[in-house]
Parts: structure tokens; C-alpha cells; sequence
């Protein structure tokens, strides 16, 4: 089967994001840190957040990646900021079912950016790498004792 | 240019060669991975498994005969193909991985004491790494380490201060998967010679499709290599060692085929090769390892050695020119082969594989199972282009103009 044409998966706005990460550095005030990494292909994200009550008050990560998972935890941690832990939750789940092709969610506009990834869906061996950071997300929900873990 | 080996011709023997990738005809540069089949080892595989397949080693029967005679064959033929003449020297394995399992936990179980020191290199796949941690844990023996210079050399003059009596097993790569590096193992035996009594293995994966070889002229102890990267099939392998040392080890696994007597209290082990074949063996795999052979030896490894210098010439100063292209590894060709392993300015080596793909071209990303490597040299990943005989200076051609593409998007 043919590769879908490259440019629906190397998006503008995930280039961007890559050359210039936002929320790239470490929390000092974390309240907890998942530190994911994929032994295949080496990539690795440390995603901290600072949650007060059932808000996610900043989250920031540091990691080394390709294009696709750098620019798709830099998107999540603008997305997730200032947000409640099951919104962020239901966003991880939303993310990953547009990444199983499920155009309806790719619909979602409280996707924002995120949804320049929609293309890696096309791209079988690439869908991990997209969903790197939201593995790392959800882990920390986890933690936190939100409703991540279901 | 014109190569040793006229590829057009060769190519005509790799079927899967000749196909469209993503619009553009295949440029398959993922040989350190695993190499393609020519149609005499495909039809090898075939005509076993339609005219003589059998149980080897048991039958009375004629297709049982045939086929212990095509799997003794095949072994008799590799041993020659590494210049070794006691096949009972040469045990099937399922491949390079296995074959140091069975050195690690067959001799390192029995022989390793605490404090014993097993001497690796900086360089080594998780293959030639991890068996050695888990037998260093159960002995107590303790792990040391040849270190790499900023080329991807060992640093053979610190060779010395590492042996001694405690010094029992060195084991080492012959080609680097992850840097192209061709270490000097006659060198190194001499050397451990003149300070140890270490056995010395030697992971020939990704030598023994490229270079000729010859066991003697080593100088090692036991040697290693995989089926599937020159030419074979999956799933077949090979351990040499001497026979002397194969004799002190214990079997590895027990089962069928490698005993002589079973009794409730113990048993008695099959003689060599059989004593570490335990069970039905791959047998067609084996077959099919043995015609990989014949094909290389008919096409020459002198010659083979030759073209892919040759091409890894014209590739280095292509790829030179290239900007932000960065290689790992030695600088000078003569220390190298078919590997390079490399990064390009910002893209990452997924990304530059991905967008290769889309161009047809096959090349690895990651860290090749070279962790120690990755960290050595400071990176996470790099991509990966490796050679083989059937590559031809239009696939470099190919790969140039692909990271051109990945310049294009990653700027």
C-alpha cells in the first residue's frame, strides 16, 4: 500500500512546534512526573504537571523525539493548562481515537492544534510517536487519582 | 562508475528487488538488518520442503536420509564458508543472539567465578551485552569495558591495562552495527594472548555476509552469526567454537537429538554438534543457509568485500556534500564497512526515515540496538543506510536526492 503524500503528515503547525517547543523545561512545583520512553525508537518525554484540586494548573515536559511526538506533547501541555482533570482525561481519550482514524473526533475543535496530526493516522508505524505524550498524560492522571486511570 | 560486481546482473537473482515503493522502484538500504534472498535460496527452501522434508537424524526412511543429508551438507558447507574443517565445530542456532546465549549461559554458567572479569566493548549490540549481565549477576563476575575513540575505534592501546588472570571471556563484535567500525580481531586475540587465558567470542553478525573469513586467521575462540543477514532465512543461525571448548561446556538445552543415554538419575550427552542441537532443528532453514552460502561463495567474498568498498567510497563523499549530514564512525573507509550511520541537521532520524520511505527508499532510525553507542556518541538515534553486493551507485544516487527531500522539509 502506498504512503499517503508526505505533506498531510509534515503539517506546517507541527514543524513549528517542533523547531520551538512550547512548555519545554522542568516544573519547579510539580505534583507529579511520568517519565515515558519508547525502547523501539528511543524517544523519551518527562511531563510534570502542577495540579491544584481537580485542575491542571501548568504542565511542562522535557524529551528528545521526533517531529511528531515533540510537537504533539508541545500542543498537549498548551491544551491541558488550566484545565480539569477529566477534561484533560476525555482530550487523551479524543486524541487517541482520532489517531485510530475516527474522523468524528478529528472533528473536535477543543482539539485545537492537536488536530494538524490527524494525517499521522495514516501512517501506522508513526501513530506511537503521537501518542508518546498522551500515554505519559494519562499515567499521571492516574497518579493524580483523577479519572485517568479508567 | 563502474562497480566489482555488475548489480544489474545480480539483481536479476533478488526478486523482491524489483518492485515500486511508494510510486518509485525500491531502494532496499536496511541490509545490516536483514538481507534480501536471492531465488537459489528461496528454491532450496522450496524443493526441501516439497521433495525431501523429514525428521533428520532418526528415520530409517529415504526422505529421512535425504534429509539429514541436505542438513549435514549445509553445515559441512558453512563450515568451509568460514574456513573451519571439523563441522562438528559448527552448531545450528536460531542466530547470532542465541549463539551468545549459548556461550554466556553454556561456559560463563559453568567456568565464571566471583570476580572473574568479562571484557565487552563499548560498541556491542544488546545482544553481545545482555546475556553477559545476566550471567555476570548469577556468577558474580564482574563486567569491564574497551572504550570507543570519537571515530567509533576501540582504543586498542588501552587493551593491555584491562587483561589479566582474572580475565576469562572477552567477547566483541567483528563489524558495528551502529558505527561500520571493522575491529582488528587477529590484533586483538594477539593481545589478549599475551595476557590471559580468556576465551575470546567474537559476534559476527555483520561480518560474515561482507568480508571472507577465516576462523584461523582470527584467532578466536567461538564466532557467531546470523542466517537472515546474508542471504538465508530467518530463524537459523550459527555458533563455531572450538572443539575442545565446545567438548568442556555443558549442553545448553536438554532435550531430543543431544543425548546418548537418558536415565532417571542423569544421562549422557550425543557427541559434537548434536550435544547443543537440541530438539528438531530449523531444518530447512539450515538448507536454505547452506545455498545463502553457495551463492556467496560463487559470487566471491573477496569480490563482494571489494564492490561495497567501492560503494561506500562514492556513498561517504556523496553524502559528504550533503548538508548537515554528520556520520558516525571511522572517517577513513578502510576501517569500515557497508554501514553508515548517520544525522542530518535538525530532522530526526524518524522523520528522515518516514520521508525516505515515501520515496521508496528503505533505511533504519533508531538506536540499532546500540544503546551504549547512542550515549557514547551523545545522540538518541541516527538513521541508518547499509549495503550490500546487490546496491549500486543509483541507490546512493536515490539517497542523496531522498535527503534532499528531508532537507526540503526540515530545512
Amino acid at each position: 500500500m502506498d504512503q499517503p503524500p508526505l505533506n498531510s503528515l509534515y503539517q506546517t503547525l507541527i514543524l513549528e512546534h517542533y523547531r520551538r517547543p512550547r512548555n519545554k523545561g522542568e516544573l519547579d512545583d510539580k505534583t507529579v512526573e511520568v517519565h515515558v520512553h519508547n525502547p523501539v525508537c528511543g524517544d523519551e518525554i518527562k511531563l510534570q504537571l502542577k495540579v491544584e484540586g481537580d485542575v491542571i494548573e501548568s504542565a511542562r515536559f522535557v524529551g528528545t523525539g521526533c517531529s511528531i511526538s515533540q510537537a504533539a506533547v508541545s500542543m498537549m501541555t498548551g491544551l491541558i493548562t488550566g484545565k480539569k482533570l477529566s477534561d484533560a482525561d476525555a482530550l487523551a481519550a479524543r486524541f487517541t481515537r482520532m489517531m485510530h482514524g475516527d474522523a468524528e473526533a478529528a472533528r473536535d475543535k477543543q482539539l485545537g492544534d492537536l488536530r494538524a496530526l490527524q494525517g499521522v493516522s495514516k501512517f501506522p508505524v508513526r501513530i506511537k510517536c503521537a501518542l508518546i505524550g498522551f500515554d505519559a498524560l494519562q499515567e499521571a492522571l492516574k497518579r493524580t487519582g483523577g479519572e485517568g486511570g479508567a | 562508475m563502474s562497480l566489482s560486481i555488475d548489480a544489474a546482473v545480480v539483481r536479476r537473482d533478488f526478486p523482491i528487488l524489483e518492485q515500486q515503493v511508494n510510486g518509485r522502484p525500491l531502494v532496499y538500504l536496511d541490509n545490516a538488518a536483514t538481507s534480501q534472498k536471492p531465488t537459489a535460496v528461496l528454491d532450496a527452501l522450496d524443493a526441501y520442503y516439497r521433495r525431501d522434508n523429514a525428521n533428520v537424524h532418526r528415520g530409517i526412511h529415504e526422505l529421512s536420509r535425504r534429509a539429514t543429508v541436505a542438513y549435514e551438507s549445509a553445515r559441512s558447507r558453512i563450515a568451509g564458508f568460514i574456513g573451519v574443517s571439523d563441522p562438528g565445530e559448527v552448531i545450528f542456532t536460531r542466530g547470532t543472539t542465541e549463539s551468545l546465549n549459548l556461550m554466556a549461559f553454556s561456559w560463563g554458567l559453568e567456568f565464571l567465578k566471583p570476580g572473574d572479569e568479562i571484557l565487552l566493548t563499548g560498541m556491542e549490540h544488546h545482544s553481545n551485552v545482555v546475556p553477559w549481565q545476566l550471567v555476570a549477576r548469577r556468577t558474580g563476575a564482574v563486567l569491564k569495558w574497551i572504550e570507543l575513540d570519537d571515530q567509533g575505534r576501540l582504543r586498542i592501546e588501552a587493551l593491555p591495562s584491562l587483561l589479566g588472570p582474572r580475565t576469562r571471556l572477552v567477547s566483541l563484535m567483528h563489524v558495528s552495527n551502529a558505527l561500520g567500525t571493522i575491529n582488528p580481531i587477529a590484533e586483538i586475540v594477539r593481545v589478549v594472548r599475551a595476557r590471559s587465558e580468556a576465551v575470546v567470542v567474537v559476534d559476527g553478525a555483520q561480518a560474515a555476509p561482507h568480508l571472507p573469513l577465516d576462523m584461523a586467521a582470527l584467532g578466536c575462540d567461538a564466532y557467531a552469526l546470523s542466517g537472515h543477514k546474508m542471504c538465508g532465512p530467518t530463524g537459523i543461525g550459527v555458533l563455531w567454537a572450538r572443539r575442545s571448548l565446545l567438548e568442556a561446556m555443558p549442553p545448553f538445552m536438554g532435550g531430543g537429538e543431544m543425548i546418548k543415554v537418558v536415565e532417571r538419575e542423569a544421562s549422557t550427552w550425543a557427541d559434537l554438534p548434536h550435544k547443543f542441537e537440541a530438539g528438531t532443528p530449523d531444518i530447512a532453514g539450515a538448507v536454505g543457509l547452506g545455498a545463502a552460502v553457495a551463492y556467496l561463495e560463487h559470487l566471491g567474498m573477496e569480490r563482494i568485500q571489494r564492490h561495497e568498498r567501492e560503494l561506500l567510497g562514492y556513498a561517504l563523499d556523496r553524502l559528504a556534500a550533503v548538508p548537515g549530514f554528520q556520520a558516525l564512525g571511522p572517517t577513513d573507509p578502510s576501517e569500515r564497512s557497508g554501514v553508515i550511520s548517520f544525522t542530518l541537521g535538525d530532522a530526526h532520524p524518524h522523520d528522515i526515515a518516514t520521508i525516505l520511505d515515501s520515496e521508496g527508499i528503505a533505511v533504519r532510525a533508531g538506536h540499532h540496538c546500540a544503546q551504549l553507542v547512542m550515549k557514547r556518541f551523545g545522540v538518541s538515534a541516527t538513521a541508518r543506510a547499509s549495503f550490500a553486493f546487490y546496491n549500486t551507485t543509483d541507490d546512493v544516487d536515490r539517497l542523496v536526492e531522498g535527503l534532499g527531500v528531508v532537507r526540503g522539509i526540515f530545512g
